[in-house]
């Protein structure tokens, strides 16, 4: 995998019981772009967001991430069922059963992706710094003994968590709620928050799930601002879903067009726009009219 | 909208009809069970009880149904049916006024076994070892968010370890106390990594059946925990010091060495102070605790599992840090309640005393550790004061939760969260 | 196959028929509103009593015959109890239906203990019993040694199915039934449909408590005796048979109370029977870590 590529999808299948959620997605999301995955309802977009963020251990597949100067299994660290192999190999078997105790959805955070909800998931009855400390929780000194006895290293160490913290305040302007509390704050600053705490894990690529849901045109015009401040200043790459297309062609570098969990499409804003198989799937084109 | 209320006539016939509704349904319910007392296969009849019983439910739900129909009623209502929590930040320079009350406590407490009988003293040790127990289990369940119903099983682990490490090691007080700490946290993490995984539910059933294997375990396992009957557990000493009139083994016992006459209570003295110290060591480790990343993140994960996992926090060691250290609270207190009582039998650690220990959080939890202090003091010592309720105790317990439930359901989470200045951010 | 452990497997199985009963009253409410009626041993309990109670006045009437006395007893025992599943669910959940998911279970626990005490303050402490109903057994004798299944057991045996079948024909085939399964699969679409879904939950709990009055009176039947504490173990256990069919299914619920009850028959025959209850309690745990949807339960998908 060539380092332009910081996550690539192969061959994604998500089944639920008898159900097909995703059939065969293959996409490669390159190093500091905007990315958008759009689609109709129903097409698998949150599915597959929940795949590569950890949320769902994929039925098949594969999800590279590399990031953070490594790669990373994101189907491995979830943590998979024993198969038969494993039983002969013992290093097989001890790393599969570590990643059965100890692996998960926080380790696909780790590895350098943060996400955010659709419906916002705030820690709602917790201040808005509190929000962002707690997603610092990585950087900060976690000695027990340390905090017992608040020591110095430990007043430094989250001296610096608030100044990270203050910082990511400012890009979405929230420094006056600092000390309000999220659940208190109105929508389209929860969802300014969230993205904010998801900035805080300190992420490589962060993907927004229908950020602009729910904002005013001005709200959306302010997140577009963001989007491309983290692309531009802080090295990001960002893959979003949308629904809001005025936004999604003007930011995107590239686009995943998904329908019936499939890539129907992808390619720039301009080649997306004229592709007849997009304007099918969201016209509602009979099949026959495709060909 | 208050003075259209305010006009409307009282709908006193309505209120009858919900009196009479609900006296039927008293009726249905505790006809049989009260009405009718078993006495071997035959039966004997209690109108008199069932009657009082309807007639107070009849008239406490007209009285209730009345004041709902009053302005004021109407505003309890809605200010139940309105999902606001009463969480508040504080602003950043809040000093609490508890900076004054603590020293002044601290001073209390010192001086408080000079003047107190054996008997108070022994009132306030219990009151002590539950507040203990209520700082522990609101670790658990206030911050983390995890019902942990089998709590008394850790308690346990304290009070037997203390008499098993006596009977069959030879390990005194000061040693076992941290050892203790030690293997209540340690079963905590057996029982809590399988289990924590899962949905939070899962959890308040598997640590009830704990609770309760150990309790059989503990009742069963004759040759070596004296089931039923219990095990003696030796008194403590103090740098090898003991509390006896005469020492065994021709040692010196406390009073000779420091020469002063023997007093009985002083045994009582000893504990109650050195609780005193731990009680005071654990409020101020919870205190850093909720300020600390391990305590932010057991109430995140409160709120939202999900957005934790997101995070990158890995919740089930998490969620296993607040309930090995919850554990490690009761494995403290166990070891307490062995000294003070001399002897441990399995009867001190049935279901009830795990209800009780939740009755403290949810009593006191209003979102402070003052109030699991007050609430463990209440629960605890008031029974021990009004000998005549002691049959309905359990009942008050139970009806005080359900009660605390509706009337202040988040009343465990901490009301008052600290502020912070704002700065100027540093980019990363 | 020797006597002991046929007979162990009969006894096993009409104690499972039981906790099955039981079980049904934990899988249909967390199937409905996602959380575990802490109180529902406790109206197993109470129906235990209600059943004594009945078969006291009964008698007391010079009543003998043995259909009649059962058929009276299974009717009285579970309209009250029915009355029992309502008035909890109304006092304890139905206030706090969007509280926060502690809330509920907390004040279920309080509800279990004003239960528990209430009988004992009104019954007293001590241990109470029943006559023997029906005299008589089949003997079947195998080798050396015989099993005996008593007409008890038989008429257990035979009130479970029966009750089971009654269930699974009225959640199936009845307009209440359905309206049970619309709301357990979707409440909030489901009252958009005009399902008033307050009172099919207070349906599902009046259900629950039926099938525990059920259960109460045949294993009152069966062992004879109970006091005020009998509700706690036999609830853990009729939720561990919940978890072992798979929670949420009916089916599973009878499934995992015969296969807990015949297991822990065979356990104390061949281990231990003061250490039962712990291998009942065990046994959870092993469920809960390696399989725990259960056998007839789906894997559980979170919603993100």
């Amino acid at each position: 995998m060539s380092e332009e590529i910081v996550l690539s999808v192969d061959r994604l299948a998500m089944h639920f019981g008898g159900i097909k959620a995703l059939n065969d997605v293959s996409l490669n999301i390159k190093r500091n772009s905007i990315s958008a995955l759009i689609g109709p309802n129903g097409a698998g977009k949150t599915t597959v967001f929940n795949c590569l963020t950890g949320f769902y251990s994929a039925t098949g597949g594969t999800i590279k991430l590399n990031a953070r100067g490594k790669s990373t299994d994101v189907v491995k660290v979830l943590g998979e069922p024993f198969e038969l192999g494993d039983f002969i190999s013992p290093p097989k078997l001890l790393s599969r059963i570590y990643y059965k105790m100890f692996g998960g959805t926080h380790l696909v955070n780790r590895a350098g992706l943060a996400r955010t909800f659709q419906n916002i998931r705030l820690f709602k009855e917790m201040s808005v710094v509190e929000n962002l400390l707690v997603a610092q929780h990585m950087w900060i000194n976690r000695n027990m003994l340390a905090g017992v006895f608040n020591t110095r290293a430990f007043r430094k160490a989250e001296s610096q968590a608030l100044d990270h913290a203050f910082y990511w305040l400012e890009v979405v302007d929230l420094v006056d709620c600092a000390n309000r509390l999220a659940g208190e704050l109105s929508y389209g600053q929860q969802r300014r928050l969230e993205i904010a705490r998801a900035m805080c894990t300190r992420p490589q690529i962060i993907c927004l799930d229908e950020p602009a849901a729910g904002l005013n045109p001005q709200e959306t015009e302010a997140l577009s601002r963001i989007i491309r401040l983290l692309r531009d200043e802080h090295d990001l790459t960002v893959l979003l879903i949308e629904h809001d297309m005025g936004m999604v062609m003007s930011i995107s570098d590239h686009i995943v067009v998904l329908d019936h969990g499939l890539v129907i499409a992808q390619g720039g804003p301009e080649a997306i726009r004229s592709d007849p198989k997009v304007i099918a799937a969201y016209l509602g084109a009979e099949e026959e009219e495709l060909v | 909208m208050s003075s259209a209320i305010a006009n409307n006539p009282m709908d006193i016939k309505k209120s009858l009809v919900d009196a009479v509704l609900a006296g039927l349904i008293s009726l249905i319910v505790f006809g049989p069970i009260v009405g009718v007392v078993l006495d071997g296969y035959q039966y004997n009849l209690e109108i008199d009880r069932v009657a009082m019983i309807v007639g107070v439910v009849m008239l406490g739900r007209f009285a209730l149904s009345l004041f709902l129909q009053t302005a004021k009623g109407m505003a309890m209502l809605a200010s139940f049916e309105s999902s606001d929590s009463g969480v508040h930040v504080l602003a950043p320079d809040y000093k609490s006024r508890l900076r004054w009350i603590i020293p002044m406590l601290i001073v209390i407490a010192m001086i408080f076994p000079i003047f107190a009988s054996k008997y108070l003293l022994t009132v306030v040790i219990l009151g002590l070892i539950y507040v203990l127990l209520g700082l522990g289990l609101n670790i658990v369940v206030g911050l983390a968010g995890l019902l942990d119903l089998g709590y008394v099983a850790f308690y346990a682990i304290g009070a037997y370890g203390l008499a098993l490490g006596y009977e069959y090691l030879g390990l005194g007080f000061w040693t076992v106390l941290p050892l203790a700490a030690l293997a209540a946290a340690m079963a905590g993490a057996l029982l809590g990594f399988p289990v924590l995984r899962m949905h939070g539910d899962y959890l308040a059933i598997v640590t009830l059946g704990f609770g309760e294997i150990i309790r059989l375990v503990l009742n069963n396992w004759l040759e070596f925990t004296g089931g039923p009957n219990g095990m003696s557990v030796p008194s403590p000493s103090f740098m090898g010091l003991e509390f006896t009139r005469r020492a065994k083994d021709g040692g010196v016992p406390f009073h000779e060495f420091f020469g002063f006459s023997y007093n009985p209570s002083m045994k009582f003295i000893f504990i109650y102070l050195v609780l005193f110290l731990v009680v005071m060591l654990v409020l101020y480790i919870k205190h850093r605790l909720t300020r600390m990343p391990v305590g932010r993140a057991w109430e995140a994960l409160r709120e939202d599992e999900i957005a934790c996992r997101a995070m990158g926090l890995n919740h089930v060691l998490v969620k296993l840090s607040a309930f090995m250290i919850g554990a490690s609270t009761a494995g403290l207190a166990g070891v307490f309640f062995a000294s003070y009582q001399g002897f441990v039998n399995p009867a001190s650690f049935t279901f009830f005393e795990s209800a009780l220990i939740l009755a403290i959080v949810v009593l006191g939890g209003m979102g402070s550790t003052v109030g699991v202090v007050l609430a463990a003091f209440m629960l605890t010592v008031a029974p021990e004061l009004l000998r005549t309720f002691a049959e309905y105790r359990v009942l008050l317990f139970g009806i005080l939760m359900v009660l605390m439930m509706i009337w202040r359901p988040r009343g465990l989470i901490r009301v008052s969260r600290s502020g912070v200045v704002p700065r100027k951010g540093v980019a990363p | 196959m020797d006597g002991i452990f046929l007979q162990q497997t009969i006894n096993g199985l009409t104690l499972g028929a039981v906790y099955g009963l039981i079980a049904i009253g934990y899988t249909m409410v967390y199937g409905i509103i996602g959380m575990i009626n802490f109180a529902h041993g406790e109206v197993y309990m109470i129906s235990a009593y209600l059943s004594a109670i009945t078969l006291a006045i009964l008698a007391s009437f010079g009543l003998e015959s043995f259909p009649l006395l059962i058929l009276g007893t299974l009717l009285f025992t579970i309209a009250i109890t029915g009355v029992y599943g309502w008035v909890i669910e109304r006092v304890a959940y139905k206030p706090l239906r969007n509280s926060t998911r502690l809330a509920p279970l907390i004040s279920a626990i309080g509800m279990s203990l004003v239960l528990q005490n209430y009988v004992q303050i009104s019954q007293g402490a001590r241990q109470q019993g029943v006559p023997t109903l029906l005299e008589g057994a089949f003997k079947l004798h195998i080798g050396e040694g015989f099993v005996q299944l008593t007409y008890t057991k038989v008429f257990i045996l035979i009130a479970a199915f029966v009750g089971m079948a009654l269930l699974t024909y009225v959640i199936q085939y009845t307009k209440l039934g359905r309206m049970c399964r619309a709301t357990q699969q979707d409440r909030k679409m489901a009252s958009i449909l005009g399902i008033n879904t307050d009172r099919v939950i207070s349906y599902v709990f009046v259900i629950g408590a039926a099938m525990a009055a059920l259960a109460g009176v045949l294993i009152t039947m069966n062992y004879g005796t109970f006091d005020f504490y009998a509700g706690f173990i036999i609830g853990i256990k009729a939720f561990t048979a919940a978890v072992l069919g798979g929670i949420g299914s009916l089916p599973g619920a009878m499934l995992g109370g015969l296969i807990l009850g015949v297991a822990e028959s065979q356990f104390s025959s061949m281990v231990n029977t003061d250490y039962k209850d712990v291998f009942s309690f065990s046994l959870l745990v092993l469920i809960l870590i390696f399989r725990p949807q259960g056998l007839l339960g789906r894997p559980h998908v979170a919603k993100v």
